[in-house]
């Protein structure tokens, strides 16, 4: 028995942009004035070079402690922010572990600086190399980096690891095609344009994945690397993977698997056992790390003994007497990013995964398919939403692609709509799909290990539920959200650069009368 | 394997919730839900994991046997600074970066959304404030990454293949920059040229500048203030030069100076980048790393732009204002591989603790601290040159940082660091890596340095070098 789904109401603040909030002279922190020792150097303009002295202070708003914190908590409940029910796809939602974060703000991990002597950081590397460990155990690789501050910048890392091993081998400017398919996530063909290569794009075929032959004939003497995920996002997962792999190392190529969609497949299967020769993991997802609206993130790279030396410095190492240290790869290619990156998260991760241990790392997996599948029966049932490669039978991964095209052709209603009004009943709107949009009106649901049954039982019938309003009042549904903080937000003006406007200047000098208006 | 009871953090992890799904879906066996992969893709060993710690209580004590290991910069004296440094966090700053609504979620609709959105505005509005610009995308991974980003948006505007960048830049954020440069022989490679600087002064050489500028040049880049703590004066003339010769300027700042310092638009920045860490946000190790990249609001730089970017714009309702993705098509996650660069997760959640630690600050904040800093730099400067031995290696127009030159004492900066960590203090970085700088050292002063903490350091020198 599906609940019926309640309306949910947002706080409706009204709040203005804080730049017209405040009143001249107000404070929200001061600083300890100087002792009379260094005040004796004498006035504070002479220690700036006259012709960088700033002559206007900034047009700041000019606030007390508590006015900055009521403004902030208000934006705060002016967020949906996974409240209510979020089962964004491809995002993997999970609760973050307050302890973690109660850890985070202690000054053994808040209060550190990167450039300290290791041996003050002994904690810290012995997370990183724990954790290193664990990634290995998981992934069947020899070793990882944190660097990369995203799953984005890991995919950058690939690429940067492979020009380091293709000048290793005479081959950068030779080999200037990475190859990768329309399903792959847009970072892994950017990031390898951005780094200077040609970029082959497979199209999908029978069975919901490129070909064989096509994978054949995109592979050759100029092919650098394999940039491919498993499964996709519409859960399916590409069986011949083994054979991509080998083909791949066939034709002297290096395949680098994107495991962003690792939580259906944790302790299932092992990138290295497959043949590849490097992967990432997304520790702000699958290891229980905060979104934070995106990021702070890392993105977990590891590579086989062979790529090892080409990774980003430094690494830690551990030391015959048990202590840890950093060292510089032989050929290392430099850094994607300042320090050891958002180390902070790792520790997050680590905890997670201390949390989860082995039995609950299955669990979850297993979770993740189990729901996903339970999901697929309600949403499938549910008139106006299509799933995805219906000729795919068999059970799914853990996420489904569907679309609302019969929707949209019956009614008018689209996915957008369908997920504004969604959030009228305080569920946050669907992740949709990574452009082209393959399948129309798309969304991609995942309810992962954390959701319950009772969640998702919600989830789908509130689906339903404006799936009937839009046949019923297709209205209500296209004008909605009706309970939301503000009204529909019309967005062309921020493509049009006479309207945009990303700081608060820019839209007094375009915007003047409203902007006065939008300050009273 | 199974676990032992429901877990905390998995809802189905009981019996009946496994068994009720698997009746509605009318499968026998969650085993048989993974039907999809080959047998002979799978993994039947045991993950060789370290014990499971499912109760708060056994893994908390075991998270804190781990960062005891630490010596933070609370405990200690720190004087690090160099790319990532210790500014006082206020409470506030720390309880709304932890609010649930914006720490674990991605991101919704631009009504249900309306709050982060707002908070994201006024981030790039007070940011646009402090260096004087119209246009200010959402953060980017670090300072160095920014530095990436701009010099490749000034190549494409441009089509140049040339960065002009001051010799004494930081290595760190140099070695970031040579990655986005691309290396020789990678098909988009930027060389990434040195310009040399005033050996007594620590100013960028303009006839050295004058040598290596031309009509190769895509953007000269340099830093105020520069890595070694010297604020650079000739901005004007620099960024004068660039645009003879249809250059792009590119300028990197620490927003925190910018309540005392000219901000760069104003003396020809084209493009600004800088650090976000020293805007409220905690160091942790580095992590606190953060970055933005800013210009006129100008459609040929907007449309470079590899960042979302976050528009005001107006609602159904008449006079009320909301937020919504600006140019976010030619981002990779709209054109793949033709989009500019990548773009993916980032920074964002530190973007909300910058918003709230600029709005605490405001205008007479930014003065005070920039004052403080100054100050306190240049106390540092004076007593530390008073040491026997230890040279500040500038002395005039100095923000936050000092370079000490310890040649004179005999001892290495390695050493000296050692004997003052055996004192509960953190000596400066070493910049041996750096020519020119062997035996010198970048020490860190900021507000919340005492005089007390540079006599205490200085005392310290003396009792080691001596």
């Amino acid at each position: 028995m599906s609940p019926a789904p309640k309306l949910y109401r947002q706080a409706s603040w009204h709040e203005p942009v804080v730049m017209a909030l405040g009143a001249p002279g107000r404070r929200g922190l001061l600083f300890p004035a100087v002792e009379s020792e260094v005040a004796a150097l004498g006035d504070t303009a002479s220690l700036v070079p006259a012709s960088m002295r700033r002559r206007n202070a900034p047009a700041l708003p000019e606030m007390t402690e508590h006015d900055t914190l009521r403004h902030y908590l208000r934006l705060s409940q002016q967020i949906l922010g996974m409240v209510g029910i979020s089962l964004f796809g491809t995002c993997t939602m999970k609760y973050n572990p307050r302890m973690s974060e109660a850890m985070g703000l202690r000054p053994q991990m808040a209060a550190l600086h990167p450039l300290q002597d290791a041996s003050t950081l002994q904690g810290v590397l012995e997370i990183l190399w724990n954790f290193d460990n664990i990634l290995r155990a998981l992934s069947g690789m020899d070793r990882f980096t944190f660097q990369a501050a995203g799953g984005a910048d890991a995919a950058y890392t690939h690429v940067c690891v492979t020009r380091g091993w293709l000048a290793s081998r005479g081959e950068l400017g030779e080999r200037d095609e990475i190859v990768t398919s329309i399903q792959a996530h847009p970072c892994n063909p950017a990031t390898a344009a951005a780094a200077g290569f040609k970029v082959i794009t497979l199209p999908l075929e029978e069975g919901g994945y490129p070909s064989l032959d096509a994978l054949r004939a995109s592979l050759g003497p100029r092919t650098a690397a394999l940039m491919i995920g498993n499964p996709d996002d519409m859960g399916i997962y590409n069986p011949q993977m083994k054979e991509w792999v080998r083909l791949t190392k066939e034709a002297g190529a290096l395949a680098f698997y994107d495991h962003a969609n690792f939580n259906g497949v944790m302790g299932k299967i092992r990138a290295r056992d497959l043949g590849f020769d490097a992967c990432m993991f997304m520790l702000h997802k699958t290891f229980g790390g905060p979104k934070g609206g995106g990021g702070p993130a890392v993105g977990a790279y590891g590579c086989s003994a062979e790529l090892e030396p080409f990774l980003p410095r430094p690494l830690v190492a551990k030391r015959s007497d048990g202590s840890f240290a950093l060292d510089v790869p032989a050929h290392s290619v430099g850094k994607v990013r300042e320090f050891l990156g958002n180390v902070h998260i790792v520790m997050r991760a680590y905890a997670w995964a201390r949390g989860m241990g082995a039995a609950g790392i299955h669990e979850a997996s297993d979770l993740s398919v189990l729901a996903n599948n339970y999901m697929q029966k309600g949403l499938s049932a549910i008139r106006g939403v299509a799933v995805s490669n219906p000729d795919v039978e068999g059970p799914r991964m853990e996420m489904t692609r569907y679309g609302v095209g019969p929707l949209k052709q019956d009614t008018g209603i689209g996915v957008v709509e369908l997920g504004n009004r969604m959030t009228d009943y305080g569920i946050d709107a669907p992740w949709l799909s990574h452009e082209p949009w393959v399948v129309p009106e798309p969304f991609t649901p995942e309810a992962g290990e954390l959701w319950s049954k009772e969640d998702i039982d919600t989830w789908v019938a509130v689906v339903a539920k404006v799936c009937e309003e839009a046949y019923s009042d297709p209205d209500l549904v296209r004008t909605a959200p009706h309970h939301a903080a503000i009204g529909k937000v019309l967005a062309e003006g921020c493509e049009d650069p006479a309207r945009w406007a990303t700081t608060w200047r820019a839209f007094q000098r375009k915007h003047g009368d409203a902007a006065r208006q939008a300050a009273e | 394997m199974t676990v032992e009871s429901a877990h905390p953090w998995m809802a189905n992890s009981t019996p009946e919730a496994k068994a009720a799904m698997l009746r509605k879906i009318g499968a026998p066996s969650i085993e048989s839900l993974f039907a999809q992969i080959p047998e002979d893709h799978r993994f039947r060993g045991t993950l060789d994991l370290p014990p499971a710690l499912a109760s708060e209580v056994a893994l908390k004590r075991h998270m804190l046997g781990l960062l005891k290991k630490n010596a933070d910069c609370e405990t200690n004296l720190s004087f690090l600074g160099a790319g990532i440094w210790q500014h006082h966090v206020p409470a506030v700053v720390d309880e709304i970066a932890g609010r649930s609504e914006f720490l674990t979620n991605v991101w919704g609709t631009p009504m249900s959304d309306h709050g982060r959105n707002q908070a994201w505005f006024e981030f790039c509005s007070q940011l646009g404030e402090l260096i004087g610009l119209e246009f200010v995308g959402l953060p980017v991974y670090s300072w160095g990454c920014a530095i990436g980003y701009a010099v490749r948006m000034a190549a494409r505007m441009n089509g140049r293949r040339e960065v002009l960048v001051p010799a004494s830049m930081d290595p760190e954020r140099l070695d970031v920059l040579r990655q986005y440069a691309e290396p020789e022989g990678s098909a988009g490679h930027i060389a990434v040229v040195p310009v040399a600087f005033d050996a007594a002064t620590g100013l960028l050489d303009l006839a050295d500048l004058k040598s290596k500028i031309s009509a190769r040049t895509g953007a000269v880049y340099f830093e105020n203030p520069g890595f070694l703590g010297v604020i650079e004066t000739q901005g004007a003339a620099i960024a004068a030069m660039a645009r003879a010769v249809g250059a792009e300027c590119i300028v990197g700042v620490d927003p925190i100076s910018l309540g005392v310092l000219a901000p760069p638009a104003e003396y020809g920045a084209d493009l600004v980048v800088g650090t976000i860490q020293t805007l409220g946000v905690h160091m942790s190790c580095g992590g606190g790393a953060g970055g933005f990249i800013a210009s006129r609001d100008e459609e040929r730089y907007a449309r470079e732009y590899p960042t979302l970017n976050i528009s005001i714009a107006p609602t159904v309702n008449r006079g009320e204002w909301g937020f919504a993705l600006s140019l976010s098509h030619q981002s990779s996650y709209g054109m793949r591989e033709e989009g500019k660069d990548w773009t993916g997760n980032s920074v964002y959640l530190h973007a909300i603790a910058a918003s709230a630690y600029m709005t605490l600050m405001g205008p007479k904040g930014f003065a005070e601290i920039g004052e403080r800093i100054l100050q306190r730099t240049a106390h540092a400067a004076n007593l530390l040159g008073n040491v026997k031995g230890v040279r500040p290696r500038f002395t005039q127009g100095l923000f936050k940082e000092v370079v000490l030159d310890f040649t004179a004492t005999g001892r290495s900066v390695s050493a000296i660091n050692k004997a003052l960590l055996a004192q509960g203090m953190f000596g400066g970085r070493d910049l041996s890596d750096l020519p020119g700088f062997e035996g010198c050292a970048l020490y860190a002063f900021t507000e919340i340095h005492t005089a007390e903490d540079v006599r205490r350091l200085a005392t310290a020198l003396t009792e080691i070098v001596t």
